[in-house]
């Protein structure tokens, strides 16, 4: 039996609660005092997943990066592997919100996108 | 080449020994270990113009403090620094302890010091209302005066520069030796200097410099002293500059405003090995939040916005050592200089200057240029004024430092002009920006793209002060992060 | 001299979110004076995700945020002047404003709504002990430096403070690639959301200390380390307990300050507790015609919650303009009063005669409480108590007030919050 904690961000209480796993199945989750931290802590530990955000180079921009995102929740254990990506691209200005910076990061079928406008200088 | 002249150190007392011999005809040449002018003990002291009433009569602290600060008003005006005879009190909180304040009057008479008065309890609350409640009565010297102390040391070099005086900046003077010729050789980290003459104006490394060539041994310590500069919202808390009654250790935690209108407070006494030691520690804020309150009452500690600590060339014998040293002539002391160092500073380049010239006959230069502009500040003029300024030069209309309202157009001035600013404390000490109450947070990032664009420093090599003081290490993106 | 109905001093989120309400209220002649280059604020450099939950009901960073404001603000054609500096205000509303291509002019405003944000508290300010190396960053200014500039200002990085915008460096360096050792928090409790905490340290594996300070910095040019303390209940370092850390970067992310400067020139009154303007159920200021809204007023942790703050401003600076620019006629006034665990409200008093049918008031807590509740005393009357699993200083809380029942009582003269354990 596998047995996994963490801090509930459900709200300012941060719960700690213990889940307990055998064979990648939840047997119980315990030290949550609602609904919210359930379901939390579900998630949590079978499927985890965060939103990158960061900058990509721009040449010929009124600013020397952009700010990035991932357009959807990327699976945790991908971050760096998504930022090795990110940190690779380069892009030419100008550079709308939304435009698409990297298609299908890390396979995992989301983009990472651009989250505000660079004008072309010069 | 050999100069006629080579000053060790661009602190205050080596701009004012600079400034003075520009008036001659001599090859005058100015070594700084540091990136800047007024990088050490200069740029962190009380920045108080001292009356005098507390020097030993006869010594040579006395009388250059009373000649410093007799010449201050015109080198003021002349080489545009600010600078205000604010007045100053010795404060007597112990009924038993008043004739202290007699003696110290006495001795201010004994010194020359003009304009002192003896104050009783009700006369000293009437001017100043925020002092202590067990106020005895106080001293009060009229001729007493807060500077900005930058200004005045950059001042005189800038002075001295644009009269004709070179400065080596990074270049530490390692080694001195004096061959058969009687030409000095002075080794540093950038090459071999010649010289006829030495000045040594060391600050903490005085005695270094002046134990390498003479018989009889000095010994500095560096004594630190810890400050806090408070918000200019608590600027009016004392007009003038309060001291309480001197001790052994010095003239003791004094509270004044400042030149630029904030609240000052400090320093402590804290002997030292160390001579780069300028941390301020627990103990020495806890003292000046202690010590503090001695004088003056609510003391606003809520409103600090920085600390900082300086230390002062506190000589065994508690005396400035000027003068040539006889077994080694051509080199000239001005060591030891520590309080009222920065108030003598104008009367030790005088004297310097003139036992040098004396020697070596130097004779007066007929376009010497007696006076220079400060950085402008438009907060000084009308709105048409300002307007004109903005029209003649743009830059003026951008604010870049929002806490002290500094334009980008001062900033390019402290850049251009002569002596001008290469890292972000240069900038600072030139034209306030980054020395207000949001401490450079704001401000930093764009001064670092003025000097970026003005110097053609890539943002990397851009510094605090020098050396190793970078700002940023490197682009975001590694490899990837560089220009097109 | 050139005049204008509104002129709103500052473009970030609270400026651009008065503006467009004020708009939508029927104003015609609407300015914005914003000093950076670009409209957006500090939302342009916070690039993470999780705003505008409660506006939009997406996450959207904070360049995203603002730029669904930026955008109305242009679609609506209202007038904005970037790199602009506003040097004064005077009580009669007269606003002194510079910048390069205009030079210093004066505008004359029908109402002036200040939305200047605040800055965060500098090392001086919290006499950290040491050497004054650089190296030492607000963690805001390394954020604009990493996200804008594109420049890393070191490898190895403590940060002292745990708010939200410190836990947001900790993940942005790492991701950066640099090695964030430890967060130092000199209170018992972070101020910063519970998901920054999972999501910024626990997720990289950096590790939070409670009740810690900074009692040394090393390094005469260049930050070399840095030694942390634990302190006890006075907040005073405990000997014995240091750490060192080899690093080249301190971040400093112990709270913000609204900016005032503006606002006391034109003789605004400050509350001491939010070191903001003291405000009416208008978010008027004791001067008339001038009114505040967003960080200035009270540092907030949510922007959804500036930009409804902001456009109540904007809505009721509209009402001011539109009545002529006078003031309308005082009517039963009462005062609102934070006791018991509540540090303060905004706003500070409410005219009952002028208010909206429902009114929010927001309010903080001094300490965590867990399991207390939240009272509202009409005079010495509780009319409310409602219990809260958890109250903490880092979380806004707020109340709603409901004009029928306040014009209810008749001498209503208080109304107080407190935090009551039952």
């Amino acid at each position: 039996m596998e047995r996994k904690e963490l801090t509930c961000i459900g709200c300012p209480m941060g719960c700690q609660i213990t889940v307990e796993l055998e064979h990648g199945e939840i047997l119980s989750v315990k030290g949550n005092t609602c609904a919210i931290g359930d379901k939390y802590a579900r998630n949590e530990v079978l499927h985890p997943e965060r939103t990158v955000t960061s900058t990509v180079v721009v040449d010929g921009g009124d600013k020397p990066r952009v700010s990035v995102k991932t357009a959807g929740n990327i699976p945790k254990d991908r971050i760096f592997d998504c930022m090795k990506e990110i940190d690779a691209v380069r892009v030419q200005a100008p550079v709308r919100i939304g435009d698409v910076m990297i298609e299908n990061v890390v396979d995992s079928g989301v983009n990472v996108v651009a989250t505000r406008n660079i004008s072309a200088v010069g | 080449m050999i100069y006629d002249v080579i000053i060790i150190g661009a602190g205050v007392t080596g701009a004012a020994v600079a400034r003075e011999l520009s008036r001659y005809d001599a090859e005058v040449c100015v070594l700084e270990k540091g990136e800047d002018v007024c990088s050490g003990t200069s740029k962190a002291n009380s920045a108080i113009v001292h009356a005098g009433y507390d020097c030993q009569p006869g010594s040579l602290m006395a009388k250059m403090n009373v000649r410093g600060n007799e010449m201050m008003g015109d080198l003021a005006r002349d080489l545009d620094i600010p600078f205000e005879r604010n007045g100053s009190f010795v404060v007597c909180t112990i009924e038993s302890e008043f004739g202290g304040i007699e003696d110290l009057y006495q001795r201010g008479l004994k010194n020359g010091v003009p304009g002192m008065k003896i104050l009783n309890r009700e006369e000293a609350l009437a001017m100043e209302p925020n002092l202590s409640d067990n106020t005895v009565g106080a001293l009060y010297a009229t001729t007493a005066g807060i500077i900005c102390p930058f200004r005045l040391n950059i001042a005189m070099a800038e002075h001295a520069n644009v009269n004709g005086v070179d400065f080596r900046f990074n270049t530490a003077a390692e080694k001195l030796t004096r061959d058969e010729d009687g030409i000095w050789h002075i080794r540093t980290n950038n090459g071999e200097y010649k010289t006829r003459a030495i000045v040594n104006a060391a600050g903490v490394y005085s005695d270094v410099f002046h134990n390498m060539v003479a018989d009889r041994k000095i010994h500095i310590t560096p004594r630190r002293g810890d400050y806090m500069l408070l918000d200019k919202t608590v600027g009016g808390h004392v007009k003038r500059t309060i001291f309480p009654q001197p001790t052994k250790y010095g003239k003791g935690i004094l509270i004044a405003p400042t030149i630029h209108g904030n609240l000052f407070i400090g320093p402590t006494a804290i002997d030292l090995d160390d001579k780069e030691a300028t941390a301020t520690t627990q103990e020495g804020l806890t003292q000046l939040i202690e010590r503090g309150e001695t004088c003056v009452k609510n003391v606003p500690y809520r409103s600090v916005i920085t600390s900082f600590a300086g230390l002062r060339a506190h000589e065994d014998g508690h005396e400035f050592v000027l003068g040539e040293v006889t077994e080694a002539p051509g080199f000239f002391d001005c060591a030891a200089i520590e309080s009222p160092g920065l108030t003598s500073s104008p009367a030790i380049g005088e004297y310097t200057a003139g036992i040098i010239s004396d020697k070596y006959g130097f004779k007066k230069k007929e376009n010497w240029i007696p006076t220079i502009k400060n950085v402008l500040n438009p907060a000084n003029l009308s709105i048409e004024e300002r307007n004109e300024l903005i029209k003649k030069e743009p830059a003026y209309g951008r604010i870049i430092c929002r806490c002290e309202s500094i334009s980008e157009g001062e900033i390019l001035d402290a850049i251009r002009r002569p002596l001008g600013a290469r890292s972000l404390d240069g900038i600072k000490r030139r034209t306030r920006a980054g020395m207000g109450r949001c401490q450079a947070g704001f401000c930093s990032p764009r001064v670092m793209e003025i000097l970026h664009e003005e110097l053609g420093l890539p943002y990397e090599e851009i510094t605090k002060r020098g050396g190793t003081s970078n700002i940023v290490l490197e682009r975001t993106k590694g490899t990837n992060g560089g220009e097109a | 001299m050139i005049s204008y109905d509104i002129v709103i001093i500052g473009g970030g989120p609270a400026g651009l979110a008065a503006a467009v309400s004020a708009r939508e209220a029927g104003v015609d002649k609407i300015l914005i004076l914003e000093r950076d280059k670009e409209l957006g604020g500090i939302l342009n450099q916070c690039i993470h995700n999780g705003f505008g939950l409660h506006t939009f009901k997406e996450e959207l960073t904070g360049p995203e945020y603002a730029w669904r404001f930026i955008e109305k603000v242009l679609e609506a054609k209202i007038e904005y002047r970037l790199d602009t500096m506003v040097m004064d205000i005077s009580e009669d509303r007269v606003v002194t404003a510079m910048s390069k291509n205009d030079g210093m002019y004066q505008i004359k405003a029908g109402a002036v709504i200040l939305a200047m944000g605040c800055r965060e508290r500098p090392r001086g300010a919290l006499n950290i002990p040491g050497y004054r190396p650089a190296g030492i960053f607000s963690a805001g200014t390394a954020q604009r430096l990493v996200n804008i500039e594109g420049y890393m200002p070191g490898r190895e990085v403590v940060i002292l403070g745990s708010g939200d915008i410190g836990l947001i460096m900790a993940r942005r360096m790492t991701l950066e690639g640099a090695k964030v050792k430890v967060v130092a928090e000199l209170l018992p409790y972070s101020g910063g959301l519970k998901r920054n905490i999972v999501q910024c340290l626990d997720d990289f594996g950096i590790p939070l200390k409670l009740s810690h300070t900074v009692v040394d910095i090393e390094g005469r040019e260049h930050v070399s380390a840095v030694t942390i303390a634990a302190v006890d209940e006075n907040r005073k370092p405990i000997p014995g307990t240091e750490e060192r850390y080899t690093c080249d970067t301190l971040l400093l992310s112990c709270g913000l300050i609204p900016e005032n400067e503006l606002s006391k020139k034109a003789g605004v009154e400050m509350s001491r507790i939010t070191s903001g303007p003291v405000v009416n159920e208008s978010l008027e200021t004791n001067v008339p015609g001038i009114f505040a809204c967003g960080n200035v007023l009270h540092v907030h942790d949510l922007v959804d919650y500036v930009s409804e703050e902001a456009q109540r401003a904007g809505a009721n600076a509209a009402k001011f303009v539109l009545a002529g620019g006078t003031e309308a006629p005082k009517g039963h006034v009462v005062e609102l009063k934070a006791e018991s665990g509540a540090r303060y409200t905004v706003p500070s008093t409410i005219d009952i005669d002028r208010m909206d049918d429902l009114l929010t008031v927001r309010f903080r807590v001094g300490d965590v409480y867990k399991d207390s509740y939240v009272s509202v005393y009409f005079d010495d009357e509780r009319v409310m108590h409602n219990k809260k699993r958890i109250l903490a200083p880092g979380e806004m809380e707020q109340i709603i007030l409901q004009k029928k029942k306040l014009a209810e009582i008749k001498d209503l003269k208080t109304i107080t919050i407190k935090i009551e354990a039952e």
